[in-house]
């Protein structure tokens, strides 16, 4: 592994040198090295691309490593991974994609990632996108995820894309059953040409599920974001979408919230707010000696921190 | 010392030019001076003027002797001059710790941050993590705000009606921050306030109405005549109470 390779798994995975407990690292569309534990199985799935990663029912406080790195200009790498994450487990997965394009052909990743969550069970699931490379080839990511949460399962999901990717189209399908509860936080920043949509539907199915889906984005210079989420709700449940954007520069956001209550004891909110920095808030922090454009930085680190 | 020479300032309303502040001209020494006067009087527009938030139309700002109207806020700030504003911004994602660390200027420790939080009576172990946003009430958001103008700790250090949204019990409290700063922070104080009991810890007060510099001088000197006028201030209240006895 070269240190360009080195660099982007520290980067979207933290994974610097040893790492304990099971992981799988794909490098340029093919495993590059991988290690299972005793409450961790990782196979190759026999009719494609891709692995199903099998965490034993009541396995604690392990972290397994999922990342994906492309090093090369123009692979084009599609990957199915399957999580069955047994019942009464309490894990966390830290899943990524590094892409490093310095060539000038198309380098692109698309991710299907299916969790099967089981009961009781509680996942922490972190996604990070990053992108780098001086080449003119495009840094393209598709990631989707679908989830299906089982009864009293409890599902965290953490995405961040800060730059760096020129094209990204990301879905996120979930299903939850009695007292299920699934948390999305999407983070991402887009700045010059690049475009990134963001679509979200959650079907809370069970009695007493609920969901949370929120997305904080900044939008720089001439890029365009997308944000969909669709939250159903088919029982008794609660359900609240958030979409908080920042626009600068000459970048367009779309916010598209969407709930549909088809149950009467379904409670379902949503926000959204699109705006540029507030004036005062870069007046405050001039007046503490910033210049603006260290008032501006410190108002989006802070933001998407 | 700061000093305000022939200040004026006028602004563009629907009725025509409108002039906020007329031909101000104070030295500012070092100590604590009180701005009061009835709202609307441009004390928050001066404040703003010294800040280098707004420009004025005309006169000139010296600091140290030195010209600093054309200097932008993050100039000013640097040269030494804070500003506690009225109305404290939020901020999403910002911690108070951040604010504070910005404020000073540099790296500081935690316990250092702490420091500033418990001099404006935050217990900072409940504040330094969180967020300087809408889930911190008006009263919280003020004493974050002074502990940032402590933590610059520059010689010019302006608060706009400081005890503004912060409630009885608190108040108290907050003279006393007002009574310590005096004692540590140095520099001018520069407060705009409607209380009596902050004009009573003053050095100087300074009245503005109407655009006018009314009265500056010693607190002794200025503060019994005006506080003399606000008490007759309604002559029809004050004959009906007559009429009343």
């Amino acid at each position: 592994m070269n240190n360009i390779e080195k660099d982007l798994l520290k980067i979207i995975a933290d994974m610097d040198g040893a790492v304990s407990g099971a992981f799988n690292i794909r490098a340029n569309g093919s495993l590059a090295e991988r290690h299972v534990t005793e409450s961790v199985d990782i196979r190759n799935k026999a009719d494609k691309d891709g692995i199903d990663i099998i965490i034993r029912p009541g396995t604690k406080g392990e972290t397994i490593h999922i990342p994906v790195i492309i090093s090369e200009s123009g692979v084009n790498d599609l990957v199915y991974n399957d999580f069955i994450i047994g019942d009464d487990c309490d894990v966390t997965i830290m899943a990524g994609c590094g892409i490093h394009n310095c060539g000038s052909e198309e380098s692109r990743h698309d991710g299907i990632h299916s969790f099967f969550v089981g009961k009781n069970a509680k996942v922490k699931y972190i996604e990070r996108h990053y992108g780098d490379g001086d080449g003119t080839g495009g840094k393209n990511m598709n990631p989707t995820t679908v989830v299906n949460i089982a009864e009293g399962g409890y599902m965290e999901m953490e995405t961040s894309q800060i730059k760096g990717i020129d094209n990204t189209n990301r879905v996120t399908r979930a299903t939850l059953d009695r007292d299920a509860t699934l948390i999305i936080r999407e983070k991402l920043m887009t700045h010059g040409t690049q475009r990134a949509d963001t679509d979200f539907s959650v079907d809370m199915n069970g009695e007493n599920s609920s969901a949370n889906v929120v997305s904080r984005s900044v939008a720089t210079d001439d890029s365009v974001q997308v944000y969909r989420s669709n939250i159903n709700g088919n029982n008794k449940c609660h359900g609240h979408t958030e979409c908080d954007a920042i626009i600068m520069g000459n970048a367009k956001v779309s916010a598209i919230p969407e709930i549909n209550a088809n149950h009467i004891d379904a409670s379902l909110i949503h926000e959204a707010a699109i705006g540029k920095i507030a004036g005062e808030q870069l007046i405050k922090l001039m007046t503490l000696g910033l210049s603006e454009k260290q008032a501006e930085e410190e108002i989006v680190n802070g933001f998407l921190k | 010392m700061l000093q305000l020479k022939n200040i004026s300032f006028s602004a563009e309303t629907e009725d025509g030019a409108k002039e906020i502040l007329k031909d101000i001209t104070m030295d500012i020494t070092d100590g604590f001076l009180a701005i009061t006067g009835p709202n609307g009087g441009g004390k928050s527009t001066l404040a703003k003027i010294i800040a280098g938030i707004i420009k004025p139309t005309s006169g000139k700002i010296l600091l140290d002797g030195e010209d600093i109207t054309d200097l932008s806020i993050t100039e000013r700030a640097k040269k030494g001059v804070s500003f506690a504003f009225q109305q404290p911004v939020r901020f999403k994602g910002i911690t108070v710790n951040d604010l504070i660390r910005l404020a000073s200027g540099k790296e500081i420790s935690m316990s250092e941050a702490c420091d500033y939080l418990s001099q404006v009576g935050l217990c900072a172990r409940d504040y330094i993590n969180r967020e300087v946003n809408a889930s911190l009430s008006g009263g919280e958001l003020k004493r974050i705000e002074i502990a940032t103008v402590l933590a610059r700790g520059t010689v010019v250090s302006l608060f706009d009606e400081p005890e503004a949204g912060i409630d009885l019990w608190s108040f108290g409290n907050l003279i006393n921050v007002f009574e310590k700063m005096h004692e540590t922070l140095g520099g001018s104080i520069i407060i705009i306030s409607h209380q009596e009991r902050i004009l009573n810890i003053a050095d100087k007060v300074a009245v503005l109405s109407a655009g006018e510099l009314k009265s500056y001088g010693e607190r002794d000197d200025v503060l019994p005549e005006l506080l003399g006028k606000t008490n007759s201030v309604c002559p029809v209240l004050t004959n009906n109470m007559k009429g009343a006895q």
